[in-house]
């Protein structure tokens, strides 16, 4: 027997899949991408015995090995694939007890591929809720496989499983005879494809020529030998592909009536049933999807912030706490006002994080999610998007990246493209502290009618801002993809569930370890490259700025000169000299080559702005005020020119609305290379957003000015 | 003779699938369980009347309106 053998779990969307996994698994989880493609990948450790220890894989649920998007593809991939590394040696196909005949479907398919497997007979006290029953012997004896009854929540019939896992490695048992043998209709095209690619499977040779374009493991010569054979034969995949289905159907459903006893009384709504009457009623169902929106707006400002105080005050603590216990110098600097600063910046938004990804995971283990799709489908439609579509959207307010690989189960290309395309105008959280920051600086926090807050309606606007336009541009954009691929929304709406609880944490804990490990990298490199270049010059110039600064303001306190110093010296920085570089393009703007510095360093990530401004404004103005806040050091801040105020309105409004627009996140721009592969959509994307932020800052500051 | 499609139905109304009018969409629906043969049950239509919530041999299933009109039924 294998001593590392790697187990597959397949199975329909619900059939408690992902409930099994964890049981199996434990927290010996991890996630990652299947190799050469970035579809998430949940694989996990399991001791079957003293010297085995299996790979256990969660696959994306499906319906058939027919896929109808790009999550699915894979499953198919590989299955039709031996040499593939995740190839299992035994399949587990979890098979939801209470719904058995479309399920059956599935398993047929992926036993037919020639893959050892078990069938895992899950949700029996569903089924029996339902009044069903099934007889596992019977539908064991028939279909010539191990089955055992499992309960995947509470984790009955696990040892079962295992000794059935154990049996199938060491001594795998093949169903006699293929449940659909596409040979008996088409012997000699099969027969053909079987020799000429080495294969001794016949339903195999079958997914050879109907899926040929998919699988990534064959060559183009390979798939034009394929095209070949079909034309010779005259073969029609389409017409063959539904024959199949109804056969495997029909086969079913002489095995579901020999095992199932169904003494449910027809026609009785079911309280899933019940329950969508308001969910999907034509006032209720949009009343209770608001509030729910709602409710999530205020999980994120309102109560992650204490969160979030709790967090800002901690790091500048420990920043406090550096300063005043080592000495004195450049390293100190760097990694108190560079590394700290950026680290902090970042920890910032966990709370946040984990709250949005902890109500979307409860609204998905729930099962009200595809409600939510379902109602808002007529609506995304109409701007080319999807009922899908708002799933993305959604998690678009935290973070783009999670998002737009979520746009995955979108099965039509345009639909897909589209919705990944607008998705980062979706105001992210990495965007707040720049709202926060600003807003309070020129929005005067006052109380409106009593009950709102004119700061938080400022906010608020800008968020919606976000929305509408990404919806307009969605909408420009469905005027420019022409495609003839046909848009579609068909989908199981799963009865409600309680939220498994270790579940939803495993998303969430999972959802905010990468941010904050992709982000917190990528701030880290930037916060002390950009500390070395605001911290030297070429040649002596900061030196000679020192000089001049100290001829020219000899009358002055010690403190006010070493504040001019400071400022001199950035400007004759790496970084300053940057940023007068830029100046002229960023002028019309309002912006100076301070806030020049700070925008070209947030190209990579706008969570970077605010380092930025933090470390430009703080090494500008010398020492002794470390306790200043930053919105502080922006209101000091004075316009060389006017000697007024340097963020008036029209300045700080020209700032939010560029940040509203702007694409300056480059994780952002590699998941949509990743998700569409090719560098010709971030290219796209980049450009038309910049163009956006230019356009309407430029338009905000001459108009408010 | 134009033929009824699931797209017609009313509320609570029940149907039997006869066949499909589009074979890309067949492919999809097919798998989905809606068979010829079987017996289907308008559940109920999002706000907008559409897309619309179809009961098939004991689970439901959301579509569009364009997609079930692909769907032909008895009368």
């Amino acid at each position: 027997m294998n001593q590392s053998p790697v187990i597959a779990l397949i199975g329909n969307p619900n059939a408690g899949k992902s409930s099994l996994f964890n049981q199996l698994t434990g927290l010996r989880q991890k996630t990652g991408n299947f190799p050469g493609v970035t579809v998430d990948k949940k694989s996990g450790t399991w001791p079957i015995d003293t010297q085995t220890v299996a790979t256990i894989i969660d696959f994306p649920g499906i319906y058939s090995i027919y896929p109808k998007s790009l999550d699915e593809q894979i499953v198919t991939d590989i299955l039709a694939n031996p040499a593939h590394p995740d190839y299992p040696d035994v399949s587990v196909v979890v098979v939801d007890a209470a719904n058995l005949h479309r399920n059956l479907l599935l398993f047929t398919q992926v036993a037919d591929l020639g893959v050892p497997v078990i069938l895992a007979l899950n949700m029996l006290d569903v089924a029996r809720q339902q009044a069903k029953d099934v007889n596992s012997v019977r539908l064991a004896m028939r279909l010539g496989v191990p089955v055992v009854r499992i309960n995947a929540r509470t984790g009955e019939g696990l040892d079962l499983l295992k000794k059935a896992v154990i049996g199938q490695l060491s001594e795998p048992t093949l169903p006699g005879k293929l449940f659909f043998d596409p040979a008996e209709e088409l012997p000699d095209l099969i027969t053909d494809t079987k020799i000429r690619y080495e294969l001794d499977n016949n339903y195999l040779a079958l997914q050879y020529l109907i899926q040929h374009d998919g699988f990534s493991f064959l060559d183009r010569p390979q798939q034009r030998g394929l095209d070949e054979l079909i034309d010779k034969y005259q073969f029609n995949e389409q017409t063959f592909q539904a024959g199949e289905t109804i056969t495997r159907y029909k086969r079913i459903a002489t095995i579901a009536a020999e095992v199932v006893t169904n003494q449910r009384p027809a026609n009785q709504p079911t309280w899933s049933q019940k329950l969508d009457r308001y969910l999907l009623h034509p006032i209720w169902g949009y009343a209770i999807f608001s509030f729910i929106l709602l409710l999530i707006f205020q999980a994120i400002f309102a109560w992650a912030q204490p969160f979030m105080d709790a967090i800002d005050t901690g790091v500048a603590w420990i920043n406090g706490q550096l300063k005043e216990s080592l000495p004195a110098g450049p390293l100190t600097d760097l990694l108190t006002d560079g590394v700290l600063a950026g680290i902090g910046g970042i920890l910032v938004f966990i709370p946040q994080i984990a709250f949005l990804f902890l109500l979307v995971a409860l609204l998905e283990e729930s099962g009200y999610m595809s409600r939510v799709m379902v109602i808002m489908d007529r609506i995304m439609r109409k701007f080319g998007l999807n009922g899908r579509s708002v799933v993305p959207l959604i998690s678009g307010v935290a973070c783009a990246v999670p998002a737009i690989m979520a746009t995955r189960s979108i099965g039509t290309r345009r639909d897909r493209l589209i919705t990944i395309l607008v998705t980062p105008l979706m105001s992210c959280s990495a965007r707040l502290p720049i709202y926060t920051i600003l807003i309070a600086l020129v929005v005067p926090s006052r109380r409106i009618l009593g009950l709102f807050n004119l700061q938080g309606l400022a906010l608020m606007a800008l968020y919606l801002l976000g929305l509408v336009s990404a919806l307009v541009a969605a909408y420009i954009l469905k005027l420019f993809l022409r495609t003839k691929e046909r848009s579609y929304f068909i989908m199981e709406l799963p009865t409600f569930k309680l939220p498994r609880w270790n579940h939803v944490g495993l998303t969430v804990w999972e959802s905010v370890r990468s941010f904050v490990w992709e982000a917190g990298r990528v701030i880290l490199a930037i916060s002390i490259v950009l500390w070395v270049l605001a911290s030297y010059g070429p040649d002596d110039s900061m030196d000679q700025a020192e000089a001049r600064a100290k001829q020219q303001h000899s009358t002055l306190t010690l403190n006010q000169l070493q504040n001019i110093i400071a400022s001199d010296r950035l400007e004759a920085s790496y970084a300053g000299q940057f940023g007068h570089f830029i100046e002229p393009v960023i002028r019309p703007l309002g912006y100076d080559w301070k806030i020049g510095i700070a925008l070209l360093s947030s190209f990579a990530a706008r969570e970077v702005f605010v380092g930025t401004m933090s470390t430009i404004y703080s090494i500008g103005s010398g020492a002794d005020d470390d306790g200043i806040t930053i919105r502080e050091r922006l209101r000091q801040e004075r316009n060389p020119i006017t000697g007024g105020p340097m963020y008036t309105p029209a300045l700080a409004w020209s700032l939010l609305i560029f940040y509203v627009f702007a694409m300056m996140c480059m994780s952002t721009l590699a998941a949509t290379q990743r998700e569409t592969k090719s560098w010709k959509w971030p290219a796209v994307q980049l450009v038309y957003m910049m163009v956006l932020a230019y356009g309407a800052a430029f338009f905000t500051y001459q108009i408010m000015q | 003779m134009s033929k009824r499609s699931v797209a017609d139905l009313k509320v609570g109304e029940r149907a039997t699938i006869q066949s499909f009018n589009n074979q890309l969409m067949s492919l999809k629906l097919l798998e989905m369980g809606c068979l010829p043969g079987a017996e289907v049950c308008l559940s109920g239509k999002a706000p907008l009347g559409d897309p619309i919530c179809l009961n098939v041999s004991g689970y439901c299933l959301a579509m569009r309106r364009s997609e079930a009109a692909t769907i032909l039924i008895d009368n």
